[in-house]
């Protein structure tokens, strides 16, 4: 990146370590941290809506839509991370390739199972055989949102279920002695009260989604422990010019004061975000408010 | 939501039919990127080393379009079978059981002597723990050998189980040792005698594609024959490496 970056073996050591830095690999590392953190910003929205939905569902009265709603936040949060990353994944894709494959190639006279192989015809392949690899990643991506949401989707419909459940009865008693509707009171009482309730079980579901990253790497998606690792190992001089050992530790360092950083920031932001949510409402919290206001 | 998911779906299927007229095939080629000099990662973050630039002169040769994939070992060869990329080559030997699974081009590497490095002379390599890398031919040559086998995920791992302790010894291509000894200083040495393991490396693909097989079957014959193979392998692995006749 430097001028001076020529001949590395000449240079002394801060020189090296700045030329050391900003190698193409090290930009790829610094890269990752800006894909795991858009990954957070999408997933986490995506994820809460999953969740909302599923909670709704769960709580639904018509019998057959709330037992979708349960056997969702059942079924998901039964299975393991891993598990559901590997599996869920490679059968989406598969899904997504099969149902391509019946409509754009209907002239196809292979088997698309033959033996272990999963064969569709070219045009049906997601993304395109010939696309660009930054379409390939963008939809390894996509996958692993989608998957990201679903799993914490699971766990923070249990969450929302639990906080619903969790406003007080005379509260929806009131709104229902007004003459609201059912659907009135859900959204006009319900919702806008429930958040209290639900906030500290979502932080922690926020806090673990941080840390569960490095599944990344199973849908093919290079986080940062992967180059972590990678960077980290030994290198010798004949395929680098930056040879050096193994500074797996000084890397994964690093990742730890990211990690503490974005937790602690995560952490100020909730404070804030529960306060905000406390304020009038029927708890404990909500009344210490008041008397101190007072 | 619903709309939206419709929308998606239509969107991608009407996206997939306007591409799929100008499409000309692109052979992806997977590989790990952590096995140098097989492949690595270099410093501008590019698959590099021998299988890299045999890849690219296989394509050039067959007159195909390739792209390198890195992908996780433990999880390459599903992803081949469910058609995520199109050939492996990451060093893999091609052995009995892995060909129920996939197809082997003929060996571009003649067979490897894999070998056991330790930090001491007379490390346990029969009785002792012995590292290896997960799903590997050296990793089930261990678990038969009567030693203790600890698996790890990758090679960089095993060297460094026999550097800290935790292992008497590692067991790898010798190929992939031998840089690791030279630059070690003394601390890491051979032991032991090689042991010769697998049918040598070659190119993985779907056993459904005996077409793109034949096709590189063919030119790696022809880089066999005129003596170019050979030329990498000294490159790659210095002078004294096996070579074809």
């Amino acid at each position: 990146m430097f001028s001076f970056c020529t001949d590395p073996s000449l240079l002394n050591d801060w020189f090296w370590t700045a030329c050391y830095l900003t190698t193409g690999v090290h930009m790829s590392f610094y890269m990752s941290f800006l894909k795991v953190l858009l990954l957070l910003a999408v997933t986490a929205p995506v994820a809460l809506a999953f969740g909302f939905g599923g909670a709704m569902l769960a709580r639904a009265r018509f019998a057959p839509l709330s037992w979708v709603g349960k056997g969702y936040i059942a079924l998901v949060r039964g299975v393991p991370d891993i598990a559901f990353f590997l599996f869920f994944v490679i059968a989406l894709d598969q899904g997504i390739e099969y149902l391509r494959h019946k409509v754009l190639c209907s002239d196809w006279d292979m088997p698309i199972r033959q033996g272990s192989d999963f064969v569709v015809c070219q045009a049906a392949k997601m993304p395109l055989g010939n696309a660009a690899q930054w379409v390939h990643e963008t939809y390894g991506f996509a996958l692993a949102v989608f998957t990201f949401a679903i799993v914490f989707g699971a766990f923070a419909a249990n969450v929302l279920f639990g906080a619903m459940r969790a406003v007080p009865r005379p509260q929806l008693e009131t709104a229902e002695a007004y003459g609201m509707s059912h659907r009135q009171t859900f959204w006009r009482v319900l919702v806008p009260q429930m958040w209290v309730y639900a906030l500290p079980g979502l932080s922690n579901l926020w806090m673990v989604l941080i840390k569960a990253t490095p599944l990344l790497f199973l849908l093919g998606v290079e986080d940062i422990v992967y180059w972590a690792r990678e960077l980290g190992g030994t290198k010798t001089p004949r395929f680098t010019d930056y040879p050096h050992p193994d500074y797996r530790m000084w890397y994964f360092l690093a990742l730890l004061v990211f990690y503490l950083l974005f937790t602690r920031i995560s952490e100020v932001a909730l404070d804030r975000l529960m306060k905000r949510l406390t304020r009038g409402q029927a708890t404990t919290g909500g009344e210490a408010q008041r008397r101190a206001g007072a | 939501m619903k709309k939206i998911l419709l929308a998606t779906a239509a969107l991608s299927l009407t996206a997939g039919m306007a591409f799929a007229e100008a499409h000309s095939k692109t052979v992806r080629m997977g590989t790990e990127g952590a096995y140098p000099p097989y492949n690595f990662i270099n410093d501008a973050g590019e698959v590099d080393g021998f299988e890299r630039e045999l890849g690219d002169e296989l394509c050039k040769r067959a007159e195909l379009t390739c792209e390198w994939v890195k992908n996780d070992w433990d999880s390459i060869i599903p992803n081949l079978v469910s058609s995520n990329y199109d050939t492996i080559m990451a060093g893999m030997s091609i052995t009995d059981e892995r060909k129920e699974v996939v197809a082997f081009t003929q060996n571009y590497y003649p067979p490897t002597a894999s070998a056991y490095v330790a930090a001491s002379e007379d490390a346990d390599i029969e009785g002792g723990v012995v590292a290896g890398q997960t799903a590997t031919i050296q990793a089930g040559h261990v678990a038969e050998s009567g030693a203790t086998l600890i698996e790890f995920a990758t090679p960089e791992e095993t060297v460094a189980a026999v550097r800290n302790g935790e292992a008497d010894a590692v067991f790898a291509d010798k190929d992939y040792l031998v840089p690791i000894v030279e630059e070690s200083g003394g601390e890491l040495m051979f032991v032991g005698d090689d042991v010769p393991l697998g049918d040598g490396i070659g190119m993985a693909l779907r056993q459904s594609d005996t077409e793109l097989r034949d096709t590189f079957d063919a030119v790696i014959t022809e880089m066999k024959e005129d003596g170019t193979l050979n030329t990498m392998l000294k490159k790659w692995f210095g002078d004294d490496t096996n070579t074809y006749e």
